[in-house]
């Protein structure tokens, strides 16, 4: 006979418990992502460079998601022109519909919803395409040629998605508010030049400077969360698949949370 | 040469490894053989550098693998190969590329030396002429022979071999072992192979090992272990299903498992 007794545990207890494991291996994770992207970037500055491999990730992941993004900016541009011409319309305020479009775009939804896109996109592909490669051996087969995994897969990879993201949400801006455009001025009826004036008069530089510091934010964050959870991806067929949807899930995230907070820094 | 001290690897609760010593002779083939779970591809892992071990260390000369910079490491690694159990062919390149990986890599040979010395290697495994494949264009066997083909292209002084026969139609897995034998030989080569075929390792190797539940049961040349009085390594090499080691791995009995109904508790007496 053991002498083992068993306590039966509150449910506060049990709550507090999981809480605490939760957090402690959600902190675990974050260091061990935030090291390991760094350990990679890192190695942008020795030899042997990546020139040929980030030309060719840049090509991948950027042009591959550009048909993605042309259509979702020209898609939320009309919207926007639609939605914006209806709710100014009731002020008589439509000739402000361009600075509407613009400044909601560039300021807000070309990262958000452009950092969306390519995170279903390029994110996905990236978390992946690593896993796979874990899975097939193909990450210890570079180790034993002597070959960084980290610099040759993780940088590349890194360094193009962050180069990616600003240059895909700069289309989608430019592409959302000219077919906005297209909606208020062609469908609505607004005067061209005052959609024209009053996108140029009240869009400044301090809004496309906003855009454009959350789409290079967003574009390090997605490359490193997708980046880590493929490398670190359980190598069997479900800890793939479980590794992508997580990448996509965390990036979104963690998109909208540093969007928020960039945003109370810009306004 | 390369050695293990006191090697242990453990995964949750399952103990691959279990403080092994470990002695690799230079230029000689070393047989690591046993059943499927023994440790034996965990043990190369871990002389390859690819794990941590838990416990212990592992020496190349006097350098501690375990304490070795990432530098040094890839250093050390240019003069190695390996041959993957599922040869681990980079699936974005073709035949040739994947061949050439290490040569691009690491030299700064004219790409005509290269296509020279590419052919010479595939030529060994029987498939000049395949260069344009893609990986998923071959067969299991074919693909293993150009990994076979890739860990030699550098000409290594050491060599990890992770069942390098399976999944190999007799003819091809005579060759590999012809191969291995053959080029360890001339290239004073170190090999440590990890097989559970029987005969390739006894008849390749110049020491073998034998594993079971992470530890060694029997070392020595093909025919110390051949002649071996214990009575694990004898069942080993017939193959026998009776014997000290079990087939089965359940720990509770057959007919406990069969007669339990879900729901209820077993009361141990």
């Amino acid at each position: 006979m053991s002498d083992v007794t068993f306590v039966q545990q509150s449910a506060l207890a049990v709550f507090f418990g999981r809480l605490g494991r939760s957090t402690l291996s959600g902190m675990e994770k974050l260091g061990d992502a935030t090291m390991l992207g760094f350990h990679a970037l890192g190695l942008i500055f020795s030899k042997p460079w990546q020139g040929k491999h980030f030309v060719l990730q840049l090509y991948a992941l950027g042009v591959g998601s550009l048909a993605i993004i042309v259509v979702t900016g020209a898609f939320t541009g009309m919207v926007l022109a639609l939605q914006g011409y209806y709710t100014l319309a009731k002020f008589g305020s439509e000739s402000l519909l361009g600075a509407g479009v613009g400044m909601s775009i560039i300021r807000e939804l070309g990262p958000v919803l452009g950092a969306f896109m390519i995170i279903g996109r390029a994110g996905s592909s990236i978390t992946a395409e690593i896993g796979i490669m874990r899975v097939t051996e193909q990450t210890d087969a570079l180790e034993m040629m002597a070959v960084n995994p980290k610099r040759r897969i993780l940088l590349p990879r890194i360094v193009a998605v962050i180069i990616a993201v600003p240059l895909l949400v700069a289309i989608f801006d430019v592409v959302g508010i000219g077919s906005g455009y297209i909606v208020g001025v062609e469908l609505l009826g607004v005067n061209p030049g005052a959609y024209i004036a009053e996108l140029v008069a009240k869009v400044g530089m301090h809004d496309i400077y906003g855009g454009l510091v959350k789409s290079v934010v967003f574009g390090f964050l997605i490359g490193m969360i997708c980046s880590y959870m493929g490398y670190r991806s359980t190598p069997t067929t479900e800890g793939v698949a479980q590794a992508t949807t997580q990448a996509v899930v965390i990036s979104s995230v963690s998109v909208l949370i540093v969007d928020y907070i960039l945003t109370s820094f810009y306004l | 040469m390369i050695r293990g001290d006191k090697l242990s690897k453990v995964y949750g609760t399952t103990t691959a490894v279990s403080s092994t010593d470990i002695h690799v002779r230079d230029a000689a083939i070393t047989v690591i053989m046993g059943g499927s779970g023994s440790g034996k591809t965990t043990l190369l892992r871990l002389l390859a550098g690819l794990e941590k071990p838990t416990a212990g260390h592992i020496w190349y000369g006097d350098e501690d693998l375990c304490t070795m910079t990432d530098n040094r490491l890839y250093e050390l690694r240019e003069s190695m190969g390996m041959l993957f159990q599922y040869s681990a062919l980079l699936n974005s390149l073709n035949v040739y590329d994947n061949v050439a990986f290490p040569l691009h890599e690491h030299t700064d040979l004219d790409e005509e030396v290269i296509r020279t010395m590419v052919s010479m290697k595939l030529e060994q495994v029987g498939l000049r002429g395949f260069e344009h494949l893609m990986p998923s264009e071959l067969s299991g066997g074919m693909a293993k022979r150009v990994a076979f083909a890739r860990a030699m292209a550098m000409d290594p002084k050491i060599v990890f071999f992770d069942e390098p026969t399976s999944g190999l139609d007799p003819i091809s897995a005579g060759v590999i072992s012809t191969l291995i034998r053959e080029t360890s030989t001339k290239n004073r080569m170190t090999s440590i192979v990890v097989t559970h075929d029987v005969g390739a390792g006894l008849s390749m190797g110049d020491n073998v090992i034998l594993l079971w539940q992470g530890r060694i049961i029997a070392e020595g040349t093909p025919d110390e272990i051949r002649h071996s009085d214990d009575e694990r390594v004898q069942q080993f090499l017939e193959g026998r299903p009776d014997g000290p080691i079990p087939f089965s791995r359940s720990t509770t009995s057959y007919v406990d498992d069969l007669t339990h109904k879900p729901g209820t508790v077993r009361l141990e007496s």
